[in-house]
Order: structure tokens, then sequence, then C-alpha cells
């Protein structure tokens, strides 16, 4: 067996509040390909960004062919043949095609000057040689996202990179563009390269890695070959306990509809939706990345107009014309973008905690501290929030926690509904588990659930209804009585069930 | 689940908040800074360490103070407001026309509040109604604001004040307390408490921080803001009774410059012009610090373009301190 080409051992890299990496190992071997597995939030875009020089690891070591080097920058990482392809890959538009490939090393001629004609026929013979089909000579711009990818390769080859990081290469590419970069990956190998890849999508992981590695809330769960492990074992390994256990059983009972939602529009987004939910129960939206569902829960909570429709909200009319109203009416929204709408990075916890509850906490307008402090431990302590103090700052936290508080800031308004878009995006699988756990709490108490998910398990997992959005429109209100997968992706993606086949 | 315990664990409302912290504040700074500039200026010149010469130098900032206290609050939010200036001009302008028509002390003061207000209003009518941005509109309504008071007026100037009107601009409560700084410490300790005491102010900085959360979060964002224009329109507008009381006369040109004076106390007072935070007992010591270098350099005779080059590189200095201080720590982190 040949040695790792890259070797990390005891890599650990804190951020505050944070811990993203403990005590890591990784080898990648000439040759071959590793792949590098986790949830979201394991540690997977810290540990490439520690590679590329973009982070400083606080202890731990980086060896490449057996020679320890640090990566104070990004352009010594690629001076120690170390280089990433990411998911947005970091080329320049309006340079062409040679140029991104020779960037930084061009050919010179005995001038000093640029030799643009070598570094012209050299770069089209990389490219040849990858048969990637690109006139070197024509701007970046005029390439597609997958004609990028190759650019980026034909840059790795060129620069002799020793190792290759493909951090979610496939994400934006067609099936066919797939099957060309699976091409590119055995050449890389077959010129020796070690190929670190990170996935998602285990029929990817099986089809062209070698080895693989599992990450889990920042630390090195497990390690070893892909032939000779099944799939479930490596799920196993991510999530830290067997996979039927994720969701938890809920016990709550369903009464009588909460919210009623009639022939909803709004002039470009969404057309004629009609759904409601009842006391008790968890509906799950689904559908593919912008069906329009998040633009229909921002609309029934207040944030954009409607053009048509009716809510009815315990048996009363109601037309929210801002979030504010729909509060007041006892609809809350948890959005998807937490950074951004979800909580107010700079402030403490408790402020965000406390802000849309202030009239409860103050005694005419004016702020009583010691109520405001008492509401928001009530509330983070029933969602187990991991924090030093309540006056911490929440960008200090990590995404899930994060995510308490902004589940937290609704739950002190005593709302009715609770809209939850893609609560568990990007956070922890710790986290995620409390999350779902406390939306099983919610529902026994009372509370009606909408919860929009692109996640299938979770969908399946938690939902007791599922509404299909497909371009805005609705497809179908499904019960979760044996609901199958296959079924959700069917109707969401629009194939008709003879034309399945 | 080991790593999850079932029981709740206390959260303190805060950890020991160190000494150090209140120490090396922004405030704490501008307070040495002051004391250096009074204990400079008692040097400088025999006349200065006078109860009626530092009564005196309080006329040199109380009405821009004035203005940079609500200034303050529109800038945590993110937005600006550089009509002050010209509100004062056309408030002043109006309050003229009045007393043509034969208007008496109370209803020229209703004028000139009045006009504050309105104007301020369109200004946060145009910002929240029309989705504009702050900076655009009131560069806009700057130079409308002050145009409407130059064809009023033309190049005359409106004199004759009643006496009792004068007072408000160059009376006194008692001693060497004039009506002008008396207002201007009950103004500010109210905005000391709307700032820090109440929801109002609670929500402000929550805009400031992150406009988008805080709508999201319930707070009627738009209202807020139009309120606060409102505000900056009312200080501008009772300043505009003041000045015009101490000058007892109107020209169009009055009050050119004081925007600008106003923002810099604010940013010198330690608001992030970007928003999201800052004091109002921060800007209260800019506000004296200004009226003391002002102050001292008039003592020496120093000429008011060289004041105006000083108050120009001052607002650069403060707005530029933060930033390079940001990119220090970042390096040694």
């Amino acid at each position: 067996m040949t040695d790792p080409i890259l070797t990390l051992t005891g890599i650990t890299k804190t951020f505050p509040g944070v811990r993203a990496l403990h005590n890591v190992a990784l080898e990648l071997y000439p040759g071959e390909v590793t792949a590098l597995i986790g949830e979201n939030g394991a540690g997977k875009s810290t540990l490439v960004k520690t590679m590329t020089g973009i982070y400083q690891p606080d202890a731990g070591e980086i060896r490449v062919g057996g020679n320890v080097v640090t990566l104070p920058t990004a352009i010594s990482a690629s001076d120690a043949g170390i280089t990433a392809i990411h998911q947005e890959t970091v080329l320049f538009d309006e340079l062409t095609v040679a140029e991104n490939i020779y960037l930084g090393h061009a050919p010179r001629n005995r001038l000093g000057m640029i030799d643009w004609k070598t570094m012209r026929r050299e770069a089209q013979q990389t490219l040849d040689s990858m048969a990637a089909g690109i006139d070197a000579g024509i701007p970046l711009k005029e390439l597609g996202i997958a004609k990028k990818h190759l650019v980026a390769v034909a840059r790795a080859l060129s620069v002799d990179a020793r190792v290759v990081i493909m951090d979610e290469p496939t994400a934006a590419l067609s099936q066919k563009e797939i099957e060309e970069l699976y091409v590119l990956v055995e050449l890389l190998k077959k010129d020796g390269k070690a190929i670190l890849f990170i996935s998602h999508k285990f029929d990817e992981i099986y089809r062209i890695a070698d080895r693989y590695t599992v990450f889990r809330d920042g630390e090195m769960v497990g390690k070893g070959f892909i032939r000779d492990t099944p799939q479930s074992e490596i799920v196993k390994l991510m999530v830290g306990r067997s996979v039927d256990q994720i969701f938890p059983t809920r016990a709550a009972t369903i009464g009588a509809p909460v919210l009623e939602v009639t022939g909803l529009s709004h002039p470009t987004e969404f057309e004629n939706i009609s759904f409601s939910v009842r006391k008790g129960e968890i509906l799950g939206f689904y559908g593919l990345v912008g069906a329009g569902r998040s633009e229909v829960m921002q609309a029934v909570f207040g944030m954009t107009e409607v053009s048509g429709g009716t809510m009815v909200l315990d048996g009363k009319t109601i037309a929210p014309r801002s979030p504010a109203d729909a509060v007041e009416a006892g609809i809350v929204y948890v959005p998807e973008e937490r950074g951004k709408q979800g909580v107010i990075t700079g402030e403490p916890i408790f402020k965000n905690v406390s802000l849309p509850s202030l009239n409860k906490t103050s005694s005419s307008g004016f702020i009583r501290m010691a109520e405001e402090f008492a509401l928001a431990r009530t509330y983070t302590e029933r969602l187990d929030l991991r924090a030093s103090s309540l006056s911490q700052n929440v960008s200090t936290l990590s995404g899930g926690n994060q995510q308490k508080v902004v589940i937290a800031k609704w739950l002190a308004t005593l709302p009715k509904v609770i809209i939850l878009d893609e609560p568990t995006k990007g956070i922890d699988i710790g986290s995620k588990a409390a999350v779902h756990e406390f939306m099983g709490e919610l529902v026994s108490q009372g509370l009606s659930v909408i919860m929009v998910s692109s996640e299938l398990p979770e969908i399946l997992g938690m939902s007791d209804r599922v509404v299909v959005m497909r371009e805005g429109l609705m497809v179908d209100t499904l019960d979760n009585n044996n609901l199958q997968p296959e079924t959700l992706v069917r109707l969401a993606a629009g194939i008709a069930e003879e034309k399945a086949a | 689940m080991t790593d999850f315990p079932a029981t709740g664990r206390q959260l303190p409302d805060r950890l020991d908040k160190p000494l150090k912290s209140a120490v090396l504040s922004w405030e704490s700074l501008l307070v040495l800074v002051a004391l250096a500039i009074f204990i400079a200026n008692s040097f400088a010149s025999p006349y200065f360490l006078n109860e009626w010469s530092l009564s005196d130098m309080t006329f040199n900032f109380t009405e821009k103070a004035l203005i940079a206290l609500a200034m303050a609050l529109v800038i945590i939010t993110g937005e600006i407001d550089l009509s002050v200036a010209s509100i004062i001009a056309l408030a002043s302008t109006m309050m003229g026309v009045a007393l043509g028509m034969g208007a008496d002390t109370p209803v020229l003061v209703m004028v000139g509040v009045g006009v504050g207000i309105l104007c301020g209003a369109f200004n946060g009518f145009l910002i929240t109604g029309l989705k504009l941005p702050s900076i655009v509109v009131t560069i806009g309504t700057m130079s409308l604001f002050r145009g409407i008071a130059y064809i009023v007026l033309g190049d005359q100037s409106f004199k004759g004040y009643p006496a009792s009107f004068s007072w408000f601009g160059q009376g006194y409560v008692f001693w060497v307390i004039s009506f002008e700084l008396m207002l201007f410490v009950i103004a500010a300790i109210i905005f000391y408490v709307l700032l820090q005491h109440t929801n109002f102010g609670r929500r402000v900085y929550a805009i400031g921080n992150n406009a988008t959360a805080a709508r999201f979060s319930g707070v009627r964002v738009d209202r807020i803001k139009f309120v606060l224009f409102c505000l900056t329109g009312l200080m501008s507008g009772i300043a505009a009774v003041l000045l015009t009381a101490r000058l007892g006369s109107t020209r169009p040109s009055i009050a050119e410059g004081f925007e600008l004076e106003a923002v810099t106390m604010v940013v010198l007072g330690g608001v992030s012009i970007l928003g999201g935070s800052g004091t109002i007992i921060g800007v209260v010591l800019a506000a004296l610090i200004m009226g003391l270098v002002t102050f001292g350099l008039g003592l020496l005779n120093v000429p008011g373009i060289v004041m105006s080059i000083f108050i120009g590189s001052l607002l650069i200095v403060v707005i530029a301190l933060p930033i390079l201080f940001r990119m220090w720590r970042q390096r040694r982190a």
C-alpha cells in the first residue's frame, strides 16, 4: 500500500461558541478518491477551508508528502499542491479560458512577459487531453457551470496539484454533466492525484469513491473502504444512531381546523392555494426548490401582499398586512434564512427573544429587564439552548442554537400557528433532533405546525398530512399514511405515473 | 442522545461584566478628551474660566445638539437626515411670514415647530411610503426646503421679532443657565430614556442591526422610521425657534452647515454610521467637545474657515477610527 500524500492529524478549530473541528484526522492517497461524508454542520467545510489556507487550525499538523507544512494563505496551499474545486468555483468570468487556467503561473518569454502563444497552446492541449471540447481562447463567461468545472479541473492539472478537493461538484449539474465529471475524476486518479470528494449523494459516493471518512459534530467518527461497507453503516456513523429512531413518535390528538386558507393567490409567485391546518397537527409542505412554498408562507405571515384569497383563523377572517399583524393574530414564521431574517445578529439572546413580546415584558412602554430575562430564560431553557449567558451575542451561537433562539422568540408570543420554513436546514444533527422532538411537543400542547421542508425523511417522519406544491400551484394534499417517498417526488417533479416507467 | 441532558440548565442573565469594559468604553474616552480640551482652553485664554464665558460657550452647540439627539436615533436605524439645516431655514422663514401677518410669540413658536414636523413627515413619507433611500431623499429636500426659503425671502431678511420671542434664544432661566441649555438638558434626558429604557428604543436598535429580521420579528419598521423622521423634523423646528430668537432675524442662509455638525456630533459620540449601536450619553459628550473646541478656537481668534476644516477632518477621523480598529483586531486574531 502506498503512503498518503496528505495527512492531517489532531486538527482542532474553534469559533466563538462553536467547536467546529475536534482532533480530526484525514489521509488522502495518490490515485484514490476519498469521500468526506457528514451531515450539514459536521465540519466538512471548515476542514476544506483549513486545507486551503483560509482558516488556521488551533492545533494539529498538516503533512504533504511527509513534510509538515503550514498554510497561512490560499497561495501557500496552492504552492503545496492543494487545490479545491468548489460548489461555486472561483474563476474569472471576464478572462479567457486559457488565462483562467494559467492565472498566477503563466508561461513567460525571455523578456519576462507572458508568452500568450505558449499559454494558449498548452491550455488547449490540457483541455483536449480531457476531451473537454472547450476553446481555450473564448471568455469564461460563455461557458455553462459544467464546463466551468472542467476549466477548474484543467487548472488543477496545470498547476500540478497533488491534492484535489471537490466540494459538492455535482450540486448544480445535470445527469449527463455528472457522467462527464466522473470521467474526469477517473482521469485525475490515473494521473496519481489524491482526491477528496465531498457529497451528500450516496449513489455518487458508491460510484466513484475508494475510501470514506465520516464526520459528525466536528469529529472523525469512522473511515474505511467503500467496497467493504454497506450504506446503512455509513448512515449510522453519520447520525450516530440507527435511522429509524431519528423521528420522535407523537401522541398529539388532532382537533378542529385552526387556520383555513382558501384560494390564496399572488400576482407572480403562486395561485389558488387552499389548505387548512388543524389543532395539534403538523402539516408538511413539500416541493422542489422554487415551487413557491416559502412565498405562500410569507404571504400568510403578512410579509408579502396577496392578490386574492381568504384566511380564517379560529373562525375569524384575517388579512395580515405586516408580520406585526400576523403575530398579533397568532401566526408566527420561522424563516429559512436564519442569519438574514431570523435572528438579529449583533444583539444578545435575551433581546432577540423578547423583541416580539416587548409589550408583555414592559409597563406602559418602559422596559422591565427582570421580566425580559425571565421570559427569555423560560423559553430558551425549554429548548435546551447552549449558551454561556442570556447576554451572549447571537452571532456567536451555532446555527442550531440560533434556530432555537428564533423558535423561543415565537413561543414567547403564545402563537396558535407556527410556520417552520426548512427548520433544520444547515444545523447540526443534535439540534436537528431537538427541533424535531420539540415540534412533537408543540403539537401535543395543541399548537398547529406548518412545516416547509425539502428533506423527504423529515416530511415523512414528521407530518400528519403533506401538501405538495409545484411551480406555484398546489398539486395535492395527502394523508401521511403509508405514504411513499416516490409518490411525493413524482408529484413534486410533475412526472405522471404511467410515464414514470 | 447522551450529549443532550433532559434537565434544563440555568442560563445566567449575564456573565460578570468586567469593570474594564466600562473603563475602556468610547464614552469614557470622550470624557477624557472633553477634560483635556477644557484644561487646554483654560490655559489658552484667561477669559475662559468664567461662568459667563462658559455659559456663552453652550450657545455654540445647543441648537445643533438638539438636532443631533434625534439624528442619533435616525442613524442608529441605519438611515440619515441631511435636510435638518434646510428645515430650520424653511421653519424660520415661515415664522417670518407669520410675523409679517401679525402673529405673536405663541403663534410664531407653533409655526416654527409645526413646519419642522411637516417637513419631517414629508421626508418620512418619501422614505417609508415610497421606499426611497433616505440619503437621496434628504439631499433632495435639503435643496427643496432651502430653495423655498430663498424664493420667499430673496435677498431680504425678516427682522423685528418681539422681545418675548427673543427670550427663547437669549433668555436665562436662572443665574447663567440659559433657556437653550435647560431645554437641551431636558431633551437629552428624554431621548436617553426613550432610547435606553423603552420598547421604542429597543426596536430602534433592532432595526439598525437587521431591519429585515426586525420586520420578520413583528416590528413595524416603516412606522418607527416615519416617527423618527418626524422627530428630527420636530427637533429642527425647535432649533429654528431658538436660532431665530437668538439671531433676531431670518435670512435664507440661516443654519447653513448645521447638518454636517449634527452628523459629526452623532458619529463622534460613538454611533455607528452603519447603524445598530450608539448611546445618547456619547452624543451629549460629543456635543460638549465640539462646543469646547469651537469656543476655544474662537477665543484664540482662529478664523471660521479653519473651524470648518477642523469639523470636516474630525468627521473623517471618527468614521475611519472604528473601521481601522476593527481591521487591526482582525489582523491580530
